[in-house]
Order: structure tokens, then sequence, then C-alpha cells
């Protein structure tokens, strides 16, 4: 019997945040299966790490769920054939950006057959999940792409007590996750009781928006399951204020606990996972079948029905265009994720990868946008949720101060693109931002 | 490759309110102020306002035009400094002297130092305080509402004799945009609302006025409805670019700012202190926003880690 119960209130709240428009226009259509295209590259890096080593060479026959390249250290993730049909080479394309990426070819049958050899991976204790994990090719779906293993695996003097369960979706437009709570919340109680069981944790804490009201009544059937005899599984209702997503945001109003620099969140007792890398976890647990396909939203100017697809990884950006019959002339912007974080596309040569979450396709701008002088009016010191200065880095950056970045702390940056958004001189403050990271030796706070 | 797309660096998305679409609000709050000016000074306030704001305009475009820099004046900011600029000159100030005012605010005070964003004062508050030491007898020179009775007092100067409310609804001598208190305000509550400005810094301006004014025995109320006070607090100690950011920083900027202001008016044996007050808050204000008011989130664990 279900428990009657409300959704809980954030510990704690950040500093700042903006509130954006939310776009949702997807969030009610059901995942539509795409069809294999003709061709996949799958690339061998769709991970923060070392890159996977192929095991497959041209002619060999794959299934949907081979894997074709093994992972090569602690920080990595093997990567698994999405399609059926012949290895045609492992070949240098360039996929997104200037360089060329390797990539497994593989041409599909069109059949989608499964490989015959999955099975299920029975777990019994914590190491098992991890394990689970890594041989499920699994990364952070919510678009970091970090090896889920990793941080299933925290180090044996850390005491981990708190799952939180990221279901949040703070970006515009996109609903993949929100889906995933719609669609399949049987997995994710079983996938939530399970992790719990076996890692041993105290609390659940499951995070989702409070624009997602449907979500939260979905969800709450999941804190309020049978199985949670002891009551140490909640929902929680955040507000909708980017970015209410981001690991070290979420972790602040769950638990009230702040992940100091260059730490992570196992040191301050926390795990964080994706919604739906949750669910993919459970699947594989399951079924055996790793991580081949991404429920992506694909949105924007130039898609006349907002819709979530179900894509191979390794898909072209093209394929998809032309499965949504959409002229590829008219498009001339394509973000790979949300609008405040996602990566810009180059080319339609790209592909869907593991840690895709949205296609959002636009036509030609209509607004102009005019950068004026910084006006100082403070509105990033104010929106930024790491409560940093970005018109001053901005100051600092013009004036080749480097020397200013390290006091002015822009490795704390999360690089979450509140201070542009907010700017209303339109000046590139993120950008900067990224800029004076890497000046001061890289991004810590990842 | 084929079919290059255009790529631009995240976020892709960004907010409606532009520069221009800031300054335009302000121009909004400030109207009703200055029209009742119009109406309670005449055709001379409205010629004074026009001078201002049109010079203002043309300043900015001729420097930008001879130094061959890209045309800025459609960010408005130019707009405001001359509407600024007119309401605090009284009726009577001399046309030309008006347009010296603005040519002052903006080739002076902003664009020498580089434009939108990098004067270190006020342009409008600037260029009044130059026009009050090069022409001090033209600049105090004030006429009654309505009649043309050339008076050279404003209610500051005798406090007693006006009322409270005369002070609050505005008909008394003055500049043309300061005299209604009560249309300030409204101005100023659309720009808290409008979430062009914040509160912190006209509030704690006012209150320490008031707060010293009681202390010292003074009627408060009629301290803080005379003068340029409303006008100031509302309008001029707000302006972005010399004020603080932080919200810490607004609170001290705004407290130094009625801390002088009462010390000017109540000690000092000028009839005005509000400009003068901003003025010197606004140079101490790069001084302010270096206190490091707030730390970066996670950075006192990792301080205890070391």
């Amino acid at each position: 019997m279900a428990r009657k119960e409300k959704p809980l209130k954030p510990i704690r709240r950040i500093h700042g945040g903006a509130k954006l428009p939310h776009h949702k226009n997807s969030a009610e259509i059901q995942t539509e299966v795409m069809p294999a295209p003709d061709t996949v590259y799958i690339p061998l890096s769709q991970h923060i790490g070392a890159p996977a080593n192929p095991i497959v060479k041209k002619g060999d026959q794959v299934f949907v769920g081979t894997i074709i390249a093994e992972a090569t250290g602690f920080v990595s993730a093997p990567v698994h054939s999405s399609v059926s049909g012949t290895v045609k080479g492992v070949v240098d394309k360039v996929l997104n950006g200037a360089a060329a990426v390797k990539c497994v070819e593989i041409e599909s049958d069109g059949e989608m057959k499964i490989d015959p050899d999955l099975k299920a991976f029975p777990v019994n204790t914590a190491e098992d999940i991890a394990a689970a994990a890594k041989a499920c090719g699994l990364v952070g779906l919510g678009g970091a792409g970090f090896p889920a293993h990793v941080k299933l695996s925290p180090s044996k003097d850390t005491k981990i007590d708190t799952l939180i369960i990221n279901a949040a979706e703070c970006e515009p437009y996109i609903t993949s996750d929100y889906r995933e709570c719609m669609e399949n919340v049987d997995g994710i109680i079983a996938a939530t009781y399970l992790l719990k069981e076996k890692l041993n944790i105290e609390k659940v804490i499951i995070c989702v928006e409070n624009n997602k009201p449907k979500a939260i009544e979905k969800l709450m059937e999941v804190a309020t399951n049978k199985q949670d005899v002891d009551d140490t599984v909640k929902l929680m209702k955040l507000p909708s204020t980017y970015p209410q997503g981001a690991e070290k945001v979420i972790i602040y109003s769950a638990t009230g606990r702040k992940v100091p620099l260059g730490k992570l969140p196992s040191d301050v007792g926390c795990i964080v996972m994706n919604v739906t890398s949750l669910a993919k976890l459970y699947d594989f647990i399951v079924t055996g079948m790793p991580l081949t396909a991404k429920r992506i939203t694909v949105d924007g100017s130039a898609v006349d029905t907002p819709k979530n697809l179900m894509v191979p990884i390794g898909t072209p950006i093209s394929a998809v265009l032309k499965y949504l019959g959409i002229d590829a002339d008219i498009v001339e912007r394509i973000i790979m994720g949300g609008p405040m974080m996602g990566q810009p596309v180059s080319s339609l040569d790209a592909v869907v990868e593991k840690r895709t979450n949205a296609l959002l396709i636009m036509k030609k701008d209509e607004r102009a946008r005019t950068t004026t002088a910084c006006i100082r009016c403070g509105r990033c010191q104010k929106t930024c949720p790491m409560n940093l200065t970005p018109a001053r880095v901005e100051t600092a950056y013009k004036k080749g101060d480097t020397a200013a970045y390290k006091t002015l702390n822009v490795n704390y940056c999360i690089e979450c693109g509140s201070c542009s958004f907010i700017c209303p001189a339109k000046r590139p403050l993120t950008e900067v931002m990224r800029i004076a990271k890497i000046h001061l030796g890289g991004s810590k706070n990842e | 490759m084929s079919n290059l797309l255009k790529a631009a660096s995240s976020p892709h998305i960004r907010h409606e309110d532009t520069t221009a679409g800031i300054m335009l609000d302000v121009v909004l709050a400030l109207s009703p102020a200055a029209v009742y000016g119009c109406v309670i000074f005449g055709l001379r306030a409205v010629f004074v306002l026009l001078t201002t704001v049109i010079t203002a305009i043309a300043s900015e475009f001729l420097w930008n035009l001879i130094l061959k820099k890209p045309q800025t004046i459609g960010d408005i900011s130019a707009v405001v400094t001359g509407l600024l600029l007119g309401m605090n000159l009284s009726p009577y100030t001399p046309l030309p002297i008006a347009a010296i005012g603005s040519v002052a605010a903006i080739i002076v005070i902003k664009q020498m130092f580089g434009g939108l964003g990098y004067n270190f004062v006020n342009p409008a508050l600037g260029a009044r305080i130059i026009l009050l030491v090069s022409f001090p007898s033209f600049m105090t020179k004030f006429s009654e509402p309505i009649s043309d009775v050339i008076s050279s007092a404003t209610p500051l100067a005798d406090l007693k004799a006006t009322s409270i409310k005369t002070l609050f609804f505005g008909m008394h001598s003055g500049c043309i945009g300061e005299t209604s208190a009560f249309l300030l305000i409204i101005g100023g509550l659309y720009l808290i609302v409008r979430k062009v400005i914040n509160p912190i810094i006209p509030v704690s301006f006012i209150g320490t006025v008031a707060l010293l004014a009681t202390v010292s025995g003074e009627n408060p109320l009629k301290y803080i409805l005379s003068g340029g006070l409303m006008l100031g607090a509302i309008f001029m100690a707000t302006d972005y670019v010399t004020s603080p950011t932080a919200n810490w920083g607004k609170l001290i900027f705004g407290i130094g700012c009625g801390a002088i202001t009462f010390v000017i008016r109540r000690f000092g044996s000028l009839p005005e202190g509000v400009s003068y007050a901003i003025l010197l808050m606004n140079i101490i204000t790069p001084l302010i926003n270096r206190i490091p008011f707030s730390r970066p989130f996670g950075y006192k664990e990792v301080k205890t880690d070391e």
C-alpha cells in the first residue's frame, strides 16, 4: 500500500541561479524508436578518460550489444555495437569539430538482431554493481559522460550514505529523463532498491524540479514503494532554478553538503546518478543489454513536431534529420544537449553519442544580438551559482591580467552558462570563464 | 566535410533584457517626475530638458563619428544622462549652460574615460557639479511653480516654511525633476519591480539621512522630502557603473551617501549635499568592490583541508 507522503523541500538553496524559459514541448510525447540508419560511426571515446581499444576488424559480423571496444584503464568505458551488421573498419573521421576521432564504422543489415550471447549480469556485492556499470559501458547520461563505475567504486575509507537520483533535468527543451520517469517507473523502483541494498546506502533522495508535476507523481511511487520499509527513500521537489541539476548544486540542495573545490561527491558521502543511467544499469543487470541506444529529445525552431527518439548510438545527425524529414538547407545551428551547456555541432556528420540527450535544431536566428559595453549591473554575479564575479574576470581577461584569475577564483566555475544568459549587454562571459580556466591550468572543478 | 553549420559557444539562449531595454526602463521611470516638472515650471523646463537630452545624444554621436568608433547612441544611455542632468537643473538655467552640462557629462566624464561602463562618477551628477562650481549664480536661481516669480531659495533653505504635503507632492520651487517625491518614488518602485535596481541603495541612503536627522532633532520627513535626495538616491546613486555590485557593498555605499549628505546639509555651508555625497561614494566604489564579501561555493572546506 502506498503511504501518503509529500515531497521534501530542499535543505539548502544555492546562491543565484537563473529562471529560464522551460520549452519542454516534447514532455508528453511518447518515445519513438528510430530504425537503424544504413551506417553507424561509433566513437571510441564517448566518455571522460582513456579511449576504448577496438577489438573488431573489417568484415566482422556484429549484433546489437556486441562489444566492439574494451576499456583501457580504470577511467574508461567499453563500447558496444548499436546495430547488427558488418564492421567496415576502424576509421579516423571528423565528426564534430576540427579533429578526427577514431570510430568503428558498421554497416547495418537493418534487422537489429540482438547478440545471442548477451546474458543477465547477477550482482551480489557493491563491487558487482560497479563491474556491471563498467561492462554496460555506462557513462554519466546527464551529459557529463563520466564513466559510471568510477563513482560506484569509492575508496574503502570513504563512507557513502546518500544516493541522489538526479531527475532534475534543468536544461530547457530536454525531456529525455522525464520520459524515462514516465515510461519506466518500474525499472527505476527496482534499480533504486537494488542499489540501496547492494551499496548499503542509508538514504536515497530522488530530485525533480517542480516544473514536472507528473514526474513527481510517478516518482512518488518509488518513494512510497512497499520495499521502503524503514522510509529511507525520499522524493525532493527542487525549485526550477537553473542549474538545479548540476552535481554540486543538487548535492547542496538535497543534503546541505558542499563539495569543496577539486573534490568529488563521494568526499561528502554522496553518489549522484542520473535517472536514465540508473534505469539503464538495472536493465543491463537483468537483460545483459549494454548501452547501445539513447533517448534524445529533438526540438528547436527547425522542428515542427518535437519528439523523443530512441536512437542507436553512432547514428549520424544527417540520418536523424532524414528520418524526421527536416530539410538540411534550412538548418543554421544544431546543438547537442541543452541550450545552456550543449555542444554546438559543426557538421551533419556528427553522431549521437552515449551522453547525448537532445538535439536542438535551429533555423536562422531572427533576432540580431548587439553586444554593448558592460554596464556593471552585477547580474552575472547575482546569478552565478558558484558565487563568482564573471564581469570582473572578463575585465581581467581583456587586460591580459592572468594573475587575477586566481584571486577571482575562476577555477570554481562549473561553466553552466548562467552569466552569459543573464547578461543584458550580451557579453560572452561563460566563454571568457572557460578560457580563463584553461589559463589557470585546467578545470579542477568538474 | 559537407554542410557546415554555425557553431557558437554555449549558452545558446539569452535573456531578453538588453542594455537599451534597461536604459529605456530608467527613462520611463524618470518621466512622471520630468513631466510634472514641465507642468509646474512651464515651457522653460521643457526647453531645458530638450536641450540636455538632445545635446547629450549629439555629443555621443559626434564623439563616435569623429573618433571613428562604433556608434553607441542606440544603447539609450545618453538619453538617461541627458534627462537626469536636465531634471537636476533649475528651470531658469540658460540653455547654453544646460548644453555645456550635457557636453561635459558625455564627453568629459563618460567618453574620455572609455565610454559606457568606464566612467568613475555618474555623468549627470558630475556635470551638475561642474556647472555648480562654474556657474554658481545661474545654478541657484529658482522659481515658484506656475507663477514666474524668481526666488533664490528652495524649501531646503527654509524647511520650516513648507508643509510635508507640499514637499511630498512637489508643488514648490527647486530643480525641474526633484520636487515631487511622490512621483520619484513611483518611478523607483517601477524600477524595483522590473528588477532594474536593487532597493538596498535608495533605502539605506534615505534611511541613514532620516535616522541622522531624527537623532539631531530635525524633522526627518522634511529632511528626506526636500532637495535632491529622492532623485539622487533613487536614480543617481543606483547607477550601475558607479555603485558597488555586491549587496553588502551597496549597503556600505548607501549608508555612506546618507551620512555625507546629512553632514553637508547640517554642518556645511552648501545648500545641498546629495550630489557631493554620491560623488564621493562613486569615487570609492572601486575600493568597495574589492572587498571580498562572498566566497565561492565550496571555498571554506578547501581552506580547512590545507
